[in-house]
């Protein structure tokens, strides 16, 4: 094993393949090699396709030896969160209900990686079709957070941020509904970033609530999350609501990184109350940062904020209910016969099929859901909280007239214990509140590491907000930080997380 | 927002295709109300005249050509089938008439 | 639930003395566009199972729908044909519910904001009255699978083992036509019925937008019925306060004669019910040809909750005035008006216009006109002759190999004095026996009437030599004597010869012009 190669970021691999310094074999190998000495403990990967990601390393040394033009990111590898489809590769989304599923078609995103020839390590774990917080709610066992292996990675893509955090792949795809890249980019000491939403292609990604799901990138740094965002973003006729226009310029702005004049706004409701300490200790650190810099810093008021959460668990349930009504064991994944009934029928096998097959996180939301659109209800339940969202999205329009983008701590609280919060299925969904609002207006979020909690000496994270479209500048503004923070801290963040004991290596 | 009743969550669960077992109710009827009263928070407030939001921009008229695109072939599609005969997914017997 | 035994009936026009019959009529209309309404796999019947599905179409995890542009604009059209006003802004919305032919467990459709509402038909019925249809809305939606349910005896769903689905189907792009609750029929109600799913078709069929054949279920039509007590000698208005009774949903109807039985099968057994004093089962109910009864499918009451709400996938349609306004010019005379331009056209009476409708031919006499015949010419040789000898040989005009270009040709001969009509049946025999063209054929054979007056005079010349006695009756006055005269100049001439013209020169040169 290659500690070198692991521990450089995208950028790094990409410069090094570009001279010829090094294979993509190489580079895929040295990876795999790290998987096999810390997945054990770590638990990120649900598959890992050494094969695939071999043969798909050795063709991009091939041709690049001979001359072709490649992408920038050709030969550098990636993990992609198993919610999206990768033909031939099994795709769970954590669940049991789609065990042993192969889609027989790629996501787009997928597609887009293939052809920039990045080879695919594996998929990554997550909380079962997305709906977590902490990557506990995972059919395969949760995966564990690389600095303290008795924690939680943070969800629902727990697993893409542990595999960067690991150095188990310098790059992963993961998929944010209401924080589940942010968050646990927080909790792990990574960049984590939620492109506008439109601005990366759906097709391919198992929906969770179709209005909020989106896909982006899960780095060691913000230049890599540019790069990575470069790759995957852009219009997808196959997507009726992705936007058609071009990437925004991510990496220009990933290496400008500018903040002198730049306006940025407090987030008042978020950040208070609630709040761990060393969260907000090191957040305030962050903001003083950019004031040195020569940002104007002032604070603003989102007051419909304070029901982004109810809005969020009413939206996204009633979405998700009928996004999984697919899964009833008539065309692929898990068939399951009901106990003791002679000749069941195909109504009685889809409601045995999907008890045994759904978590209870997973049931509790399509009951909510159902609910929430039953006749006699939509107009108060679903119809009110689209409502709500408007509002939510007219503070960020308001907010965004006096300020360039908008600040918060990413998450409440550092990484919590495993099955901390498992009884208490609120104190869970309170971990995406200051998330939570981007995703209900479609605004683009950043999560950069921000320090070490003094308490617990464990990542915390600041979330950058920018308004729709104008996504290069969390990456103008990340980056900038970013510097600032790794100047002061002596090198990045994620040096300071404890050797994994590698198993055997 | 009322509370859920155990009948009520039985019905949802009937709705959904959901089997769920005694337990499973029981337990799923004291989580859900627990959720169901923060969420009520929502009709706090007065969004009269506000317009619902599903997009934040407002896109329209996204078509595409009625032009035949490749299917994926027989084969692949019924790939992962749990049951299939005659080239056909294979379903058990279907109570309600459509 | 109903089983096997037949529900007791009211005879109908008793029926019809105490009940006002109220229907509601919704129509699938299936799109002949060449792909699916949300993704791009190809639309062919008949196709081997399963080979024409794609991620989108199979509800596959994390595939997207895409709507297809020529749906819309067929929906519009439909819409606009229909009198109905187009929306400026509508959304899909998904109706979800579990059904093994239904790859997503929703159908995504149009809920409250369908692309056309408020229109009508005006539909004319067999004794030229017209009824007007209010038309509700047409929207747009995707038609399911189709399952064979397998063991069982009758190959129908109930008492089947198991069924096999194949999702060729899934996808096509459906327009949902609804009326209002048509009232005021009275007991013309099934004939209504019949009439307005028959005007339909036709429009659509004029429209291009479907192949609308019942029997291949791209035209579908389920018929609600039900009754409200007839409010005596009452005025319309008064009946129509009267509160609509309970009704009931009729499928597989599967033709424009099924409609009409149907509709007035379910008026009977709803008497039969009422008169007993009961109540009407809501519910929805199969309709089998072969008996002529309905029987109970599942009960509607217990209301599927749809649970409706806006696609999330698909952003909202939203056609622009323009783009209306530029579909409405390409929609075609509506059949009745283009049947009254035509007849006046032509100078038809009412009965030969009829007749022509009746034998299917309006089209082909239209073809035959624009290729040069005249009207006239074009019925006679169409409904006249070749239906004559279609149905003395049961065979169907058609397979004749006979064009409209044909006829036209054969009639302008006529018209130009080369052929008479028996030479013109001559010719008709060759080209029907792949002779080639009338006029070929009539080249070939010979045949031309003489045109020369010189030949024909001399004709009639010897004529009247030979017979002198029946001439000098002519010459009497006995006009009618000359017939004979004619029918030995026609075999002179070897009939040749324009036998009207032969009697004008016969009776001139005997002075009885």
């Amino acid at each position: 094993m290659n500690p070198d190669i692991t521990r450089s970021s995208a950028a790094e691999l990409a410069h090094a393949l570009d001279s010829g310094e090094l294979s993509s074999v190489e580079v895929v190998q040295a990876h795999l090699d790290r998987i096999a000495a810390v997945d054990g403990d770590v638990h990120a990967y649900l598959h890992v396709d050494g094969e695939g990601a071999l043969a798909a390393a050795r063709d991009v040394d091939r041709r690049r030896s001979s001359g072709e033009d490649l992408h920038v990111l050709a030969g550098v590898p990636i993990a992609v969160k198993d919610v999206m489809a990768t033909k031939g590769l099994p795709t769970t989304c954590g669940s049991k209900i789609l065990e042993g599923w192969v889609p027989p078609y790629d996501a787009t995103l997928v597609a887009r990686l293939r052809a920039a020839g990045m080879p695919i390590l594996g998929k990554t774990n997550m909380d079962e079709f997305a709906m977590g917080s902490s990557t506990e709610h995972s059919a395969y066992g949760p995966t564990h957070n690389p600095w303290d292996l008795s924690r939680i990675p943070g969800g629902s893509g727990g697993g893409s941020s542990a595999v960067v955090a690991a150095y188990e792949a310098p790059l992963a795809i993961g998929t944010d509904t209401g924080g589940s890249i942010r968050q646990p980019a927080a909790v792990t000491g990574t960049v984590g970033v939620k492109p506008t939403y439109g601005g990366v292609s759906r097709y391919g990604l198992v929906a969770l609530a179709s209005s909020l799901d989106q896909a982006g990138p899960c780095t060691r740094t913000v230049l890599d999350a540019a790069l990575l965002h470069s790759v995957i973003g852009g219009h997808d006729p196959m997507d009726s609501t992705s936007i058609d226009a071009p990437v925004p310029a991510v990496v220009e702005a990933a290496r400008r990184a500018e903040v002198k004049g730049l306006r940025v706004g407090v987030i008042k409701e978020l950040g208070g109350e609630g709040y761990q300490a060393g969260v907000r200790a090191r957040f305030d650190e962050s903001v003083a940062l950019l004031q040195e810099a020569g940002a104007e810093v002032v604070e603003v008021s989102c007051p419909s904020f304070d029901y982004a959460l109810a809005a969020y668990y009413l939206i996204l349930p009633s979405e998700a209910s009928s996004n999984l009504a697919k899964f009833d064991a008539m065309r692929y994944g898990l068939r399951v016969l009901p106990e003791g009934v002679d000749d069941p029928s195909a109504e009685q096998v889809m409601a045995a099929t999907r008890d045994a097959g759904f978590g209870d996180e997973v049931k509790r939301r399509i009951i909510l859901g159902t609910y929430a659109l039953s006749s006699g209800y939509y107009d108060a339940y679903y119809g009110q909280a689209q409502k709500v969202r408007r509002l939510i999205a007219n503070d960020f329009a308001a907010a965004f007239e006096k300020v360039d983008v908008l600040v918060s701590p990413t998450a409440p609280t550092t990484a919590f214990k495993l099955g901390d919060k498992l009884d208490d299925p609120m104190s869970m969904y309170l971990q995406d509140v200051a998330t939570i609002p981007a995703n209900l207006a479609g605004v683009p979020g950043m999560s950069l590491p921000s320090g070490l909690a003094d308490e617990d000496g464990l990542p915390t994270g600041i979330q950058i907000l920018a308004p729709a479209t104008e996504d290069q500048r969390l990456y103008g503004v990340g980056s900038a930080l970013e510097r600032m923070l790794v100047d002061r801290w002596g090198s990045p963040l994620l040096t300071r997380a404890p050797e994994l004991s590698a198993k055997g290596a | 927002m009322s509370a859920l009743s155990r009948d009520d969550v039985a019905h949802l669960a009937g709705l959904a295709r959901i089997d769920l077992s005694d337990a499973e109710l029981d337990r799923m009827v004291g989580e859900l109300g627990v959720i169901l009263e923060s969420v009520a928070k929502v009709q706090e407030v007065a969004a009269g005249d506000i317009e619902p939001m599903s997009h934040p921009l407002p896109l329209t008229n996204v078509t595409r050509p009625d032009e035949v695109r490749p299917s994926l072939g027989a084969e692949a599609a019924l790939a992962g089938a749990p049951a299939q005969d005659q080239q056909r997914f294979s379903v058990p017997r279907i109570l309600a008439q459509d | 639930m109903a089983t096997a035994v037949t529900e007791a009936v009211v005879d109908y026009d008793e029926a019809l003395e105490r009940y006002d019959p109220v229907m509601g009529l919704e129509v699938h209309v299936e799109l002949n566009t060449a792909t699916k309404m949300f993704c791009g796999c190809a639309t062919e019947f008949g196709a081997a199972p399963n080979s024409q599905v794609c991620p989108v179409c199979l509800g596959l995890p994390g595939a997207l729908p895409v709507v297809n542009a020529t749906a819309v604009e067929s929906a519009i059209r439909i819409g606009l044909a229909l009198n109905c006003e187009i929306a400026q802004w509508c959304r899909f919305a998904r109706k979800n519910y579990f059904y093994p032919d239904m790859p997503k467990n929703f159908q995504t459709s149009q809920y409250d904001e369908p692309i056309a509402f408020e229109g009508h038909l005006d539909v004319e019925l067999e004794d030229g009255t017209t009824y007007r249809v209010e038309i509700e809305r047409a929207h747009m939606e995707e038609d399911t699978g189709k399952s064979l349910h397998v063991g069982g005896s009758t190959g129908r769903i109930h008492g089947a083992e198991y069924s096999l689905v194949d999702y060729n189907r899934a996808g096509i792009p459906l327009i949902e036509i609804v009326t209002k609750p048509l009232t005021g029929a009275g007991e013309r109600a099934p004939e209504v019925a019949k009439a307005y799913v028959g005007a339909l078709r036709e429009l659509l069929r004029a429209l291009g937008v479907s192949d609308v054949k019942m029997e291949q279920g791209s035209l579908r039509c389920d018929a609600n019925v039900s009754l409200r007590p007839k409010a005596g000698e009452a005025t319309s208005e008064e009946q129509a306060a009267v509160p609509l009774g309970t009704r009931t949903e009729t499928k597989n109807v599967n033709s424009l004669r099924s409609v009409e039985r149907a509709v007035r099968y379910e008026i009977t057994r709803h008497a039969a019910i009422l008169d007993r004093g009961e109540k009407i089962t809501q519910e929805t109910r199969h309709w089998h040809e072969d008996t002529g009864v309905t029987t109970s499918g599942r009960e509607k009451s217990d209301a599927e909750d749809y649970r409706y709400f806006p696609e999330p996938d698909l952003v909202p349609v939203a056609p622009t005035r323009e783009t209306v306004e530029a579909l409405r010019a390409t929609l075609p005379e509506p059949p009745g008006e283009r049947r009254k331009r035509l007849q006046s056209d032509w100078g038809y009476s009412d009965l030969e216009m009829r007749d022509v409708m009746n034998a299917g031919a309006v089209a082909l006499i239209e073809e035959t006109v624009a290729a040069g015949a005249s009207p006239a010419g074009a019925r006679k040789w169409w409904t006249g002759e070749l239906a004559r000898r279609a149905n003395a040989e049961g065979r169907s005009v058609e397979d004749f190999g006979v064009t409209p270009a044909h006829i036209a040709e054969l009639d302008g001969l006529v018209r130009d004095g080369r052929l008479n009509d028996s030479m013109a049946r001559q010719v008709l025999d060759g080209v029907i026996a792949g002779e080639g063209t009338p006029t070929e054929v009539a080249d070939a054979r010979g045949l031309e009437l003489v045109q020369d007056d010189g030949a024909l005079e001399a004709a009639v010349d010897k004529v009247i030599e030979a017979n002198a006695d029946v001439a000098q009756k002519v010459r009497d006055g006995k006009v009618q004597a000359a017939g004979a005269l004619i029918g030995q100049v026609m075999k002179e001439m070897r009939g040749q010869a324009d036998a009207g013209k032969a009697r004008q020169m016969i009776l001139a040169k005997l002075g009885a012009a």
